[in-house]
Formats: structure tokens, C-alpha cells, sequence
């Protein structure tokens, strides 16, 4: 549909939507050989290259810390804001974070959705299954995870979660060791102040 | 036409830089080349950058970088997915649209976590030739036998080539292939793809470099010297190898002409010549007599080649050398893609 749009952009609004398009060449003249040939109509031309991925200092300190279930966030020198996942550098400030900070693995629920159909190499995911931004005591941003062992439409903005680690004899250094947040049962956050969502402002450029 | 100058350069490059990500060792080289002029990013009028996705081996590396700048409040950003130099380029365009006097430029590449030469296979025609995986070292090389066979150049002048960025390249920090070798020691090496010896080929690297632009009075407020950019022009040549004649550059050529590389002399040339072959080709298409110019007294590509890096870099050590007085008046070269299809050529002067 969109590859019709674009090629009759050009073409007067008066054509035919249904009509076949016109010949974007002229005729080619094939050889008798070929006249009979069948139409190639598709080619497959895979590429496939092999990297060896380096996460780089933060992320290897990061995913080294997941495999003994602990989430290590970055400080900002500039403005004292906590990021996870760390990635070296603040991205509010464009300058290499000063800090690491053992984060705890508990947080709440700042924003969700909810997803209701199926998608695509995720079997593992049944829907209907709750998405979130949680944020983890002591950070100052959110970070994606599910929200599970809860009926999705309980889920609410503040709702207190902890982590559920995948079991210790499973454990990688893998962001992947999260299985998912929990509800704690403790009392909602109070978030009376929606600016602080993100924290962007905090050090008035 | 509004006068640009380069006015602050940083560069890194190493055989491999495995321990730090792309923004990680990005963000001091360019924190460095804004204090080196006093500024800083929100001082900056525009910025853009030079990365490939086939390099990093996923998509929409840049984005991460971008951190590295410190985007808050939002910049004005573009990205270019080729060397920095093209990234320079459009800063410049960017300037001379009026409105802003400061342009920011970073580029940076790992070659390091995949096999470049299959890399760069990914950079030639989808359908015929990138599903045979053409070794780029391979690609080059047929040029070579051309050149070789054809009367356009020697082995023996190739070596001489070599012979000179790696007596070059000892004096500069950054280079990766600084050990000297004379013409018979190269000679003796055994070719790695005939007519391709190792001295011939790029000394490949990781890393990533900054340049600061300056437009006018604001360049000379930041730097006692600036190297104007009195020229500059970019062109391609056909992308079937078939159809070209790899014997020569025309676009560089043409590039030349229109930046007006030959209206002066020439105090140095630094060159993007990532095989011998290709260095040969440049001084022939830019004219340049080697008895009076300079030709790459960095080393260049020869001495290390840092991928979507390495023609920006030309930029900056051209710059470098007039800011500290080496010279008055230089060219500066980038390519990109197999056999130089495309070149840029940058005239930058002193005062």
C-alpha cells in the first residue's frame, strides 16, 4: 500500500488508484535463449557477520554484578543523578559518570502498559502481560521490566515492586537474570509531583 | 562564502580498544577538544557525527554516543553513516546557511569486534557483488595488478611509500604501524594478496577523533592561528568497479580542482590513502610534488586507519600543522568506499 502511494505520488490525482502502474523502464529486449525464461521474482542474499560484542567498562561492571544479583547504577558528578543501566557516561550532562552506586533491587512502578497480543520470538511472553518503567530506590530514572506474579489490570502508577531473580544455579551475567518485578504488598508511592518524572530539569542547563 | 576555520582537534587510536565502549572513550577526546577552545556544548551551534552500524554490529550505534555530547538542552544534531570528514562537511554547509558561528564534529569506529574486510564487502552492490563477500584486501588488489601491469606504478614505488609513513608515523603518538623498514625490507615481505605485500595494506585501528569549527571572528577569538578551510568539495565515481578506471582518480581530481587545491602551493598534504595503491593515485590526481609538499607526515592511513575516523583525522593533523606553523597552506583528504569511489579534498591555510 505504501510502496503504491509512492510511486503514483507524481502522477496525476486522476489515475486510476486500481490500474496497474506504469513502466518505470522501457521494454528489454531478451535474448531468444532467454524469452521462455521464468521470471526470477525474489532473491535471497543473506549476510551474516560475526562481532565480538565488548559491553565496554560500565556494562561489563553491570552485567557482572547481575550474576550476583545486584544492579549497579552510574553517578552524574554534575547534577547527582543516578542512571541504570550505567553506561559510563551521563546522558544529561555529556560528561563520564564520577560514581557507582549498588542500587537496591526494589523500586516502583512509574509508568506501564499493557501488551494483548501475542509478538513475534517471544513465546515465553503470554499475553496479557504487563510492561513498566520501575524505579529503583536510589535511581533517578526508570528502567524496563515486567510486572509479574499480579493480574496486569492491578498494576498501578506507584505500586511498589522487587525483583525476581531467576533461580542462583541459573544466574548469568545477563540483564536477563530479572525475570520480572513483583508487587511488595507495601503502601503505593505517593507521587504527587509528575515534574520529577525523568528529572531532566534537575540541573537547569 | 563565510570563512570556517578548524580551530581544536583530539584524536585516539589503538591496535584495538577493547576494554571501553564507543561513548566511553569518545567522551574525553570530546571534552578535550571543547576546553582546548574554552567551550562547551551548549556553546555549540551545530553537531554531527561520523559511525557505521556494520562496524559496531548493531543498529543505531550512534545514538549511544550521542550521551558523550551532553544533549540537554537539545541540540541541533545530524549524523552521517561515514567518515567524519563528510560529517565536517556538513557542518560546514550547516555554517555557511548563516546563524551559527560554532560547529562540533566527532567520528569514531571499531574495527576490532568483526573481520573489517568482510565489513566493508557489505559496502559494495547488494545483488551482484556483496552475496560473493569480496575481501576488500582482494578488491584493492585488483586495482594494484592494474596499475602494476599497466606501467602505472611500481612495487618498488609502492615500498617507498610504505617506507615513508612508517618513517613518518615514528613521530607521531597515534600511529599503530610506527616500526621503520626500508624499500628492500618491504620488498622482501611476502605478499599477503599478490601484488599486495603487508606494508601495503591499512594498518587498521579502534578509535575516534573530535574537531571543533569556527566561523570568522569567533575562530580567531579561539585560537591564534586557525587553519581556514579556503576550499572544500566532495565527489564520487561510478560504484561498479567494472565501469571505472581503477588506474586513476577522477574524483579526487575533480574534487581538487574545485576546491582549488592547485591555486598555491602546497606546504603539506595529508592523504587518505588507505593501500600504497591509493596514496600513489592521490598524489597523482592532486598534482602534488613530493620534493616540495609534505605528503602525510602523520604516517596516514599506512600508520593507522581507524574506519569512519581516519579522513576526518587527515583534517585534524592538516589543521594541527598550520595552528603550530609547519606549513602555511595545506590539502586534506578523505575517501570512502572500495577503491576510492568517493573522495573529499579540503584546502585549509594560516593566516
Amino acid at each position: 500500500m505504501f510502496e503504491e502511494d509512492r510511486v503514483s505520488a507524481d502522477r496525476p490525482a486522476a489515475r486510476d488508484p486500481l490500474a496497474a502502474p506504469a513502466a518505470l523502464s522501457a521494454p528489454v529486449t531478451l535474448p531468444e535463449a532467454l524469452a521462455g525464461a521464468e521470471p526470477v521474482e525474489s532473491v535471497c542474499t543473506p549476510i551474516r557477520m560475526t562481532y565480538t560484542y565488548t559491553p565496554g567498562r560500565a556494562l561489563s561492571r553491570y552485567l557482572r554484578a547481575m550474576a550476583d544479583k545486584r544492579i549497579l547504577g552510574e553517578r552524574c558528578g554534575a547534577t547527582g543523578q543516578v542512571f541504570v543501566p550505567p553506561r559510563g557516561v551521563s546522558p544529561l550532562a555529556g560528561a563520564a559518570t564520577s560514581e557507582v552506586v549498588e542500587l537496591a533491587d526494589t523500586g516502583y512502578v512509574e509508568s506501564f502498559n499493557i501488551t494483548r497480543v501475542p509478538i513475534e520470538r517471544r513465546p515465553d511472553l503470554k499475553p496479557p502481560y504487563c510492561s513498566a518503567w520501575i524505579v529503583l530506590d536510589g535511581a533517578s530514572v526508570g528502567f524496563l521490566g515486567l510486572v509479574i506474579n499480579i493480574a496486569p489490570e492491578e498494576v498501578r502508577i506507584g505500586m511498589r515492586v522487587r525483583a525476581v531473580w531467576k533461580p542462583d544455579e541459573e544466574l548469568e551475567t545477563s540483564a536477563g537474570n530479572i525475570l520480572g518485578w513483583e508487587p511488595t504488598g507495601e503502601p503505593d508511592e505517593v507521587i504527587t509531583d509528575y515534574e520529577r518524572i525523568g528529572r531532566v530539569e534537575a540541573s537547569d542547563p | 562564502m563565510i570563512d570556517v576555520a578548524v580551530v581544536a582537534f583530539t584524536q585516539r587510536q589503538e591496535d584495538a580498544i577493547s576494554g571501553e565502549s564507543e561513548v566511553e572513550f569518545m567522551v574525553p577526546l570530546m571534552e578535550q577538544a571543547k576546553a582546548s577552545v574554552g567551550l562547551t556544548q551548549s556553546d555549540m551551534g551545530f553537531t554531527c557525527s561520523g559511525s557505521s552500524d556494520f562496524l559496531a554490529g548493531q543498529a543505531f550505534s550512534f545514538v549511544m554516543t550521542i550521551d558523550g555530547t551532553g544533549p540537554v538542552p537539545p541540540i541541533s544534531e545530524s549524523h552521517v553513516e561515514q567518515d567524519g570528514a563528510w560529517a565536517l562537511y556538513e557542518a560546514w554547509v550547516k555554517i555557511q546557511c548563516g546563524g551559527i558561528d560554532t560547529a562540533f564534529v566527532y567520528s569514531y569506529g571499531k574495527s576490532s569486534p568483526g573481520s573489517v574486510r568482510d565489513v566493508l564487502a557489505t559496502q559494495m552492490d547488494p545483488y551482484y557483488v556483496c552475496p560473493l563477500w569480496p575481501d576488500s584486501y582482494a578488491v584493492e588488489a585488483l586495482a594494484a595488478r592494474l596499475m602494476l601491469e599497466g606501467g602505472h606504478v611500481s612495487e618498488r614505488r609502492l615500498a617507498e611509500i610504505a617506507a615513508r609513513s612508517r618513517a613518518s608515523a615514528a613521530s607521531n603518538p597515534h600511529a599503530v604501524r610506527t616500526d621503520p623498514k626500508s624499500v628492500a625490507e618491504i620488498l622482501a615481505e611476502d605478499y599477503v594478496i599478490d601484488p599486495l605485500r603487508p606494508s601495503d595494506l591499512p594498518a587498521e585501528a579502534d578509535g575516534g577523533c573530535a574537531v571543533v569549527l569556527a566561523a570568522g571572528d569567533r575562530a580567531r577569538d579561539l585560537c591564534e592561528r586557525p587553519a581556514w578551510i579556503r576550499g572544500m568539495d566532495h565527489r564520487g565515481d561510478a560504484h561498479t568497479l567494472g565501469v571505472r578506471d581503477l588506474t586513476s582518480s577522477a574524483s579526487t581530481r575533480l574534487a581538487a580542482h574545485r576546491a582549488g587545491a592547485a591555486a598555491d602551493k602546497i606546504d603539506l598534504a595529508e592523504l587518505h590513502g588507505p593501500f600504497t595503491t591509493s596514496e600513489h593515485l592521490l598524489i597523482d590526481a592532486l598534482g602534488l610534488d613530493e620534493d616540495s609538499t609534505a605528503v602525510n607526515p602523520s604516517g596516514g592511513a599506512l600508520a593507522a586507519n581507524t574506519m569512519m575516523a581516519s579522513g576526518l583525522i587527515r583534517i585534524g593533523e592538516a589543521a594541527s600543522r598550520i595552528w603550530r606553523g609547519d606549513g602555511d597552506r595545506a590539502v586534506a583528504h578523505a575517501t570512502s568506499g572500495p577503491c576510492l569511489q568517493q573522495n573529499m579534498v579540503c584546502v585549509l591555510e594560516g593566516d
